[in-house]
């Protein structure tokens, strides 16, 4: 570990901290824009926080300690996942405490303790939005990991830092492979972030509610935090497909300048991104929930064509 | 001049005015009423609504009102019942929507009916079981406790069935309704409603009132279909006054009636697409529906024109130029209507959500005595406003040709593509209107005749609306009775939803956009 490396993964916290609640606010813009209805301002999503933050914390009635503590692991966990995943340098002290499988699994715990704190108030609502919630994480877990998977290979290594640093510094190559696992990343990260068509973050019809129907309950500081997690993890998937995907501009080893470099090629890839998203959010409606299980299949089916593609075609035997 | 239906030993008198074609009748006995009922179901006729009055005061006893729609128009028939024991027979073994108009009767009158389903309907528990607000001798009502009250739902058992209660309060702005789902998983086993949360005892409020007054209150019933109840109400009136209004008035009338029409389309055009996630098209919607408002709040003074419709006739005139800018902003959201039903038709996802959704079927519609815009989506034609056999539309519509939209599939697209033909066929009829306007008065004067009676039918956009007046001898409102098309439309939505799954609801609920404030009353 040395000092620039400690610096570049404090600064790539910080700027998770600081861009993860502005992308929301951009992917909510544009949405606005698409719409035809004057958007929100940029900084909408720090009001909230603020004003959340600001609030008294009510709880229901026979709530655990359980539902008190889950916001903060849900916070903790993709704040490390925001950590792990490149950003801006692939030299992350911390990106040899995690690999690949493991920031799948610190998506899952995350998933876990919502769904679990969700059925702890004992409302109808939270255990049919948690009950979803299991329902899409299941068939998204997969998909994903098929996808680091086909990454995986080019690379030799489920490391992240390390799959980055091959994919972006190494000669440009054309991988038909990560054309597959490119499309059913997009899917997966529909699925899991909670968009259309999967779910719909701005719906106030709490039976057709996934992730909202969980977090009715929350409220205050504890709300607030799950709406931080929830932004921490749009940024988090984002960064993590732009650098699978779109690795260029990414500093590598320790360069402090390339660091200060890569900050505005991330911000311009996320407002990007952000657009892109917003635009599918716009053109399609919410499938039946029954529809997610079609969506994510083809989801796993097109990762494991890339895995396969990759197999077959691209390694010299 | 008086006539018999079906071979049924009441005699039946055509009411005077302009209004619906009604009959009228007085049924000796709770048999013949019964006998009536079954007749007319035979017949293919449906029950319009049914309402209790105390006439004590008046020197009788009680009085049951039963209206019956039939393909000839409506029959409005009266059964007195004694002062001691008021009971008549259970109408809901013959049309199921009887149930809970009689449940309600029973809890504002206290006029019993014998067997059937004798839970409480609009009581909660906030004023006593022997105590009836509708009675002259109530009084105000105050200082009951109003204790938690346990309602009897229908428990549905087996492996893995649970209940999801939803409401009253609602995770958006919207009325409030509790909803009882049985389901397995997200499968839906039964649902119950359970509505009454918003009874401000409107009807209590009418009596004893001037016509006039009682008018601002029937156009207050159900906001978004304030000129359909304000025409009925007023229709009410002038039967039960011997007045007919003139023909320059009808049309203003018409002409309202079917901006009101219009506008409720769209708003919930736009609102079926944001159910589905589809924001892009709520937007659009919202955008025509503000300029629609806007130009009612230029040439008629208020949004949703309240109180433009009067006993008599109508409060306002409009002048050759107010004409034509209705008929010019009729071609201008005509053309935007078309190109956004394009989008909605091509939009996989959004039929795909629509198609098979919340189907009822014909003979169910038929069963539930359902009217409007939600039976002619499956495929039952019925308008008020058009043509049939052995039936005459009410001025002006007699002269207008409307052609009632129809679709047979019964779903959520099918409602869908009978509001997108509803919202031209009313734009074509605007502009006929507006160009054919005759001239004349707007309004005649009306003198209320005392002990006078009558019923007012209007087709508003959710269905039949229908308003039944009483004077007394000073020609004050002794009683009056709005009924909403939703106390026909809540039960089908309970059928609608069985075939669907949980987060399907809210979308087959919006495609119907039932009125809680119209039947709590």
């Amino acid at each position: 570990m040395t000092v620039a490396g400690l610096f570049g993964q404090l600064l790539a916290i910080v700027l998770a901290l600081v861009l993860a609640p502005l992308l929301t606010g951009w992917v909510n813009q544009c949405r606005a824009w698409m719409q035809n209805r004057s958007a929100p301002p940029l900084l909408q999503s720090y009001y909230m926080l603020h004003k959340l933050f600001l609030k008294d914390v009510v709880l229901a009635h026979g709530t655990s300690s359980f539902f008190r503590t889950a916001p903060y692991v849900i916070f903790g966990c993709m704040l490390l996942a925001c950590a792990i995943v490149p950003t801006l340098s692939t030299d992350l002290p911390l990106a040899p405490s995690a690999d690949t499988i493991a920031l799948v699994g610190v998506f899952g715990l995350a998933r876990i303790f919502i769904s679990l704190a969700a059925m702890d108030i004992g409302t109808s609502f939270g255990t049919l939005g948690g009950r979803r919630e299991m329902l899409i994480g299941f068939l998204a877990e997969p998909a994903l990991l098929m996808v680091i998977f086909t990454t995986a290979l080019i690379s030799q290594s489920t490391s992240v830092a390390t799959i980055v640093e091959t994919l972006a510094h190494r000669d440009f190559v054309i991988y038909p492979s990560l054309a597959f696992a490119g499309v059913a990343f997009t899917f997966v990260s529909f699925a899991e972030n909670a968009r259309v068509p999967v779910d719909n973050p701005a719906t106030h019809l709490e039976l057709t509610m996934i992730h909202e129907a969980m977090i009715l309950e929350y409220s205050g500081r504890h709300l607030a935090l799950i709406e931080l997690a929830a932004s921490l993890k749009l940024y988090a998937y984002s960064c993590l497909g732009l650098a699978l995907f779109f690795p260029w501009g990414i500093a590598a080893g320790e360069n402090p300048l390339g660091l200060l470099a890569a900050i505005p090629m991330l911000v311009f890839k996320l407002a990007v991104g952000g657009a892109f998203l917003a635009g599918i959010e716009t053109i399609n409606a919410k499938m039946r929930i029954f529809r997610a299980p079609e969506f994510l299949g083809t989801a796993f089916l097109l990762a494991v064509l890339g895995l396969l593609v990759r197999l077959l075609l691209e390694t010299r035997v | 001049m008086t006539m018999q239906f079906f071979d049924e030993p009441i005699d039946l008198t055509p009411q005077p005015g302009a209004g619906s074609p009604v009959w009228t009748g007085v049924a000796a006995s709770g048999e013949d009423l019964q006998s009536f009922a079954i007749a007319a179901h035979r017949h293919g006729g449906r029950l319009a609504t049914l309402w209790g009055a105390d006439r004590r005061h008046l020197g009788g006893g009680f009085r049951l009102h039963a209206v019956f729609g039939i393909e000839a128009g409506h029959v409005y028939l009266r059964l007195d019942l004694p002062a001691d024991d008021p009971v008549y027979p259970d109408l809901a073994g013959i049309f199921p929507a009887a149930n809970r108009l009689q449940r309600a009767t029973r809890d504002l009158v206290g006029i019993r009916f014998s067997g059937g389903d004798q839970r409480p309907w609009l009581r909660h528990g906030a004023w006593p079981a022997d105590w009836f607000p509708l009675r002259h001798d109530a009084g105000e009502g105050r200082g009951f406790d109003n204790p938690p009250s346990d309602y009897d739902f229908v428990q549905v058992g087996g492996e893995g069935a649970h209940e999801i209660p939803v409401g009253p309060i609602h995770a958006g702005i919207i009325e409030p309704g509790h909803f009882r789902f049985s389901v397995i998983g997200e499968r839906v086993l039964r649902l119950e409603q359970r509505l009454g949360y918003q009874h401000k005892g409107v009807e209590k409020l009418m009596a004893g009132r001037i016509l006039d007054e009682g008018l601002r209150i029937a156009g207050r019933v159900s906001g978004d279909s304030t000129c359909a109840y304000a025409w009925a109400y007023s229709a009410a009136a002038e039967a039960a006054c011997g007045v007919a209004p003139p023909a320059r008035a009808l049309s203003l009338r018409a002409l309202m009636l079917e901006r009101e029409r219009v506008a409720n389309h769209l708003g919930d055009l736009g609102a079926l697409g944001n159910d589905a996630a589809l924001a892009f098209g709520l937007m659009q919607f919202l955008r025509l529906k503000e300029d629609w408002l806007r130009l009612n709040g230029r040439l008629f003074g208020h949004r949703f024109m309240m109180d433009r419709i009067v006993p008599g006739g109508v409060a306002l005139d409009l002048d050759a130029a107010a004409l034509r800018e209705i008929v010019d902003q009729c071609d201008a959201i005509g053309r935007e209507v078309r190109e956004l039903r394009a989008i909605y038709d091509e939009h996989a996802g959004l039929q795909d959500r629509f198609m098979t959704t919340g189907i009822i079927d014909a003979d169910l519609a038929r069963e539930l005595s359902l009217t409007g815009m939600a039976a002619r989506a499956t495929g039952i034609i019925l308008d008020g406003r058009a043509w049939r056999q052995g039936y005459t539309p009410p001025s002006p519509y007699a002269g207008l040709g409307v052609r009632p939209a129809t679709d047979e599939r019964g779903d959520v697209a099918a409602r869908v593509a009978v509001r997108f033909d509803e919202i031209l066929e009313s734009l074509r009829l605007l502009r006929e209107v507006a160009v054919g306007m005759p001239s004349g008065e707007t309004r005649v004067e009306m003198a209320p005749a005392a002990g006078g009676s009558g019923l007012g039918v209007v087709e508003a956009w959710r269905g039949e609306v229908l308003v039944g007046i009483e004077l007394d001898d000073g020609g004050r409102i002794a009683r009056a009775h709005p009924h909403d098309p939703s106390w026909q439309a809540w039960p089908a939505l309970e059928f609608a939803v069985l075939k669907d799954i949980v987060p399907d609801f809210p979308l087959i609920n919006k495609s119907f956009n039932l009125s809680y404030s119209g039947q709590d009353l």
